[in-house]
């Protein structure tokens, strides 16, 4: 199990590095910058100047050297509008994502998984075709635009949701649910095939032949197995929301990273937008080595590859 | 040796599968007996039924099939009319079946440990270190060494014959009345197959349970059981005791499928059954196998042939069966 | 003379069956409603009431749809924050987001597919290189990646395109690959190999036209999604520019008039959205199955 985790680890941090190259080069590839910084108007003597102090003059290697190594040390720089470090103005906005991400996950999985299980019962054919139509609206509406009718149901017609901001559940419920309305439908499908497979396989029917309850037999031994699957998908969203999010926490003024990037990039402050994006990348990253892991504690197989 | 009711009696076990617009007539008015202690072998070729037979008994077939008429006593209980919770309730105590595959009949993500504890916990009374002594007791009634270390391992680290024992003892476990074992050594090694049959008889003799053997195996069949029953396209076409359905079948199948097997008179001369297996889906009018029994007559292509008593144990399903004993 | 026609009416004859094959075990609706909105698409000068798409009059701003009070049949779905008729502005905009659309899937099903049958077919060091980029190019979050490259090069209509090309090209790499180790070990690809084609020459004949298809459901498949970020991106304003007719730009043009009850601004735009990805999906879904008889999941 440890080489496991040690092979996909180095596997990671090679990742990671090649994201950072990614986005530093990005980040170069446009218009010099200093004539970004620079206020309009501005000479060549104070361009030459911001060359120097942001060390724009030196060859691209070194700049990268530079870049990195203070990366890794956690210092991206200063926000040219706040005037505040980088990593501190990100670290105050990340719960905010946290929360917004986290709660249209649990929306999305409590949707999704409940819609795929009754969708394996059969129960009746209005309900097939409800979960069907409830999961293509979600995958086909823009999130951002979901929010604002939302918006205009709840907010100015009936009056009884904010439009925006933070504060309470009741602020958090509309972002949320438009966030995580189009992962319910993935949720949905990959629980169906999941647990559809699982069901029909040797070791269900074993379990029924052992005599257990229906209840272990389903909650036990098809749950677990058909997990797997769902995890995965879970894990892999989980980074995915975060840039869906830019678009809902602009609509709502939701104060976190997504919307901490889009106005960087909009306001040309470089150094955020840049650092938001190489925190994200690393993120996925992490997180897709937390999913492998936790894949691996599940599924014994696994950790003998 | 028999008791004055049998164990298990199945009459007129009818089960059709509905898919694809078609009905799979698996089992087709299957009777048959088995009594307290004996071995009793149901052979046929592979999508005669047989296993269909086991899984109407158990009461485990899959949604797109129906057990469409007949009764299944149990102990002198229609199984047929028991709700799911009472049959939960007997499956895994009363009437246990091991499986074929053994890598797929095992939960890959559960021990081995946890997959017999939770049998146990289910069927008997046992709790806590009670439970953990009599696993290992059982693992080493199936001859599996070092059981506490076996114990906390995953079904994938285990050899194929090891995880047969396994499962071996898990159908043991909570003292069966009736054990089917359906292909149980279709995937062994010949060597271990040998061994796990031993093991099997060594478990009878101890607890006394009943045998029923689901196989295309007859060497398996010549070995270990007293009693034969002949499926052929979902219907019993023989039924016999061992020692006289090897020196004289009766049935045209019976006797094709002994000359396939080892050739009467050597085994050069074996050959193959002309044909092809039946379609389960659209049966031939008539006698089901006269399409490519060698001695088939205009009444068998009319008229599907009634069971025929030859003696109070042996029966067959055949218009011309006294043409064919020596 | 006459077998010669007789072979061209045989192929004809063959080729209509397989069309009215399709139709009939196509989804309708979907693709009617797909097929009528390419054709206001492509037709779009033609329908305009005259009306201009990028400059309105302003007088005659914010127009309810004519079923209002207020509203006149002249500009039947109402007016927006400029004086632009709003019916008009939809159907220009059909335009832009198919155009956007397809062209983006283009470029990224090229950039993919080459990355893919080279990585697939050399293995090695060149597999490895190739998978790891592509696994660093999926971390990296797709809308804020759309912002910081729209915002570096600035916004326009062909540079969203090659925006969006570079951020979905990732799928299109591992299913190619995928398909071209499994094709490599085929035998008529070994037999190129003894011949002595060159690499080239094998790549291009004989793994790329299988690999195609393949290539086409996946891009069929998400071409509803690139039409949703599109339009994320242009709402966000780092996508089509103003004062072009874009369906997102609409929206966030219409954004402010939510609060002031302007609600005819919004829902139009996004129902015309809803319609063209819904429309893409369903079709999509069934064109994947139709090719595919073995219900093959391509997730990459």
């Amino acid at each position: 199990m440890t080489r496991y985790i040690v092979r996909r680890l180095f596997l990671g941090i090679v990742v990671v590095w090649i994201v950072s190259i990614i986005i530093f080069t990005v980040s170069r590839i446009g218009p010099d910058p200093a004539l970004m910084i620079a206020p309009p108007g501005a000479d060549e003597a104070e361009i030459k100047t911001i060359h120097e102090r942001f060390g724009l003059d030196k060859p691209w290697l070194v700049q990268y050297y530079i870049f990195a190594k203070r990366a890794l040390r956690g210092d991206f720089g200063e926000s040219i509008y706040y005037g505040l470090p980088v990593s501190e103005i990100i670290w105050q906005r990340i719960p905010y994502t946290i929360l917004l991400v986290g709660a249209a996950q649990l929306i999305a999985l409590a949707i999704g998984v409940s819609a795929g299980v009754l969708a394996t019962r059969r129960r009746g054919q209005w309900l097939d075709n409800l979960v069907r139509w409830f999961s293509l609206t979600g995958l086909s509406m823009p999130n951002f635009w979901i929010a604002m009718l939302l918006i205009l149901i709840f907010s100015i017609g009936l009056r009884i949701l904010p439009t925006g901001g933070t504060g309470t559940i009741w602020h958090l419920l509309m972002p949320a649910f438009s966030l995580g309305w189009y992962f319910s439908a993935g949720y949905t499908r990959i629980t169906y095939s999941s647990l559809f497979q699982v069901l029909n396989s040797e070791y269900i029917k074993m379990a029924r032949i052992k005599g257990l309850s229906e209840f272990s037999v389903v909650g036990k031994h098809a749950l677990k197995n058909a997990l797997i699957p769902i995890v995965t998908l879970a894990g892999m969203n989980l980074v995915i929301m975060v840039s869906s999010a830019v678009a809902i926490e602009t609509v709502f003024s939701w104060p976190g990273v997504g919307l901490l990037m889009y106005h960087g990039a909009i306001y040309r402050d470089f150094n955020i937008a840049q650092a938001v994006v190489l925190f994200i990348s690393v993120s996925m990253v992490a997180m897709n080595l937390l999913v492998d892991i936790l894949y691996a504690y599940i599924d014994p197989r696994i950790r003998y590859q | 040796m028999m008791d004055e009711k049998p164990l298990l009696q199945v009459i007129g076990l009818t089960t059709y599968f509905f898919t694809f617009g078609r009905t799979i007539k698996a089992a087709n008015n299957v009777s048959f007996e088995v009594n307290k202690g004996e071995r009793v072998a149901l052979i046929g070729e592979s999508g005669c039924g047989k296993s269909t037979v086991a899984l109407s008994i158990l009461r485990v077939l899959p949604p797109s099939a129906r057990i469409v008429e007949g009764k299944v006593f149990f102990e002198g209980e229609d199984l047929l009319k028991k709700t799911p919770q009472e049959m939960a309730r007997i499956r895994g105590k009363k009437l246990s079946m091991i499986l074929q595959d053994t890598m797929l009949s095992l939960d890959p993500v559960f021990t081995i440990g946890n997959q017999l504890e939770e049998t146990l916990r289910r069927h008997t009374e046992l709790r806590g270190e009670a439970v953990k002594q009599r696993m290992e007791e059982l693992l080493l009634d199936v001859m599996i060494p070092d059981p506490e270390r076996r114990l906390k391992q995953f079904p994938h680290e285990m050899s194929g014959g090891m995880r047969q024992r396994v499962v071996g003892a898990m159908a043991f476990s909570c003292a069966p009345k009736l054990l089917i074992a359906d292909e149980a050594t279709t995937n062994l090694d010949v060597t271990i197959q040998l061994q796990y049959l031993n093991l099997l008889k060594d478990l009878q003799e101890k607890t006394g349970v009943t045998l029923l053997f689901i196989t295309h195996n007859l060497g398996i069949v010549a070995e270990m059981c007293d009693y034969v029953l002949v499926m052929y396209a979902g219907k019993i076409v023989e039924r016999s005791p061992v020692m006289d359905i090897f020196e004289a079948p009766a049935h045209p199948y019976t006797r094709a499928l002994l000359e396939a097997a080892f050739g009467l008179q050597d085994l050069s001369k074996r050959k193959p059954i002309p044909g092809e297996p039946p379609n389960l889906a659209s049966l031939p009018p008539g006698c089901s196998f006269h399409l490519r029994c060698s001695f088939a007559q205009e009444r068998c292509r009319r008229e599907d042939p009634g069971e025929i008593s030859l003696n109070p144990r042996r029966s067959v399903k055949c218009w011309y069966f006294v043409k064919n004993i020596h | 003379m006459i077998i010669k026609q007789r072979k061209y009416l045989e192929k004809f004859l063959y080729f209509s069956e397989q069309v009215s094959e399709f139709w009939r075990r196509a989804p309708k609706v979907p693709l009617v409603i797909l097929i009528l909105l390419l054709a206001t698409g492509i037709s779009a000068d033609f329908l305009a009431f005259g009306h201009d798409p990028e400059v309105g009059n302003p007088r005659l701003r914010l127009l309810p749809p004519f079923w209002y009070e207020g509203g006149t049949t002249k500009y039947p779905l109402g007016t927006d924050t400029m004086g632009r008729d709003i019916l008009t502005r939809l159907i220009y905009g059909s335009r832009v987001s198919l155009l956007v659309a397809f062209a983006a899937v283009i470029v990224a099903s090229v950039i993919g597919t080459i990355l893919g049958i080279l990585a697939g077919f050399f293995g090695g060091w060149v597999d490895q290189l190739v998978m790891r980029f592509t696994d660093a190019w999926l971390s990296i979050p797709t809308v804020m990646f759309g912002i910081l490259l729209a915002v570096i090069v600035g916004p326009s209509v062909f540079n969203i395109i090659i925006i969006m090309g570079l951020v979905f090209w990732t799928r299109y790499a591992r299913v190619t690959r995928g398909e071209t180790l499994s094709l490599k070990t085929r035998e008529f690809v070994q037999l190129a190999t003894v011949a002595g084609c060159s690499k080239l020459r094998i790549m291009r004949k004989h793994i790329l036209p299988n690999v195609i298809n393949n290539v086409i459901t996946l891009a069929s498949m998400q071409i509803g999604i690139v039409v949703v970020v599109e339009a994320s991106l242009t709402f966000l304003g780092v996508g089509v520019p103003p004062p072009k007719p874009a369906w997102g730009l609409m929206l966030s043009e219409g954004r402010g008039g939510l609060l002031a009850g302007y609600w005819w601004l919004i829902v139009l735009p996004g129902v015309a959205i809803a319609l063209l990805v819904m429309s893409f999906n369903l079709v999509g879904d069934w064109l994947r199955l139709y090719l595919d008889p073995h219900y093959r999941n391509i997730e990459a």
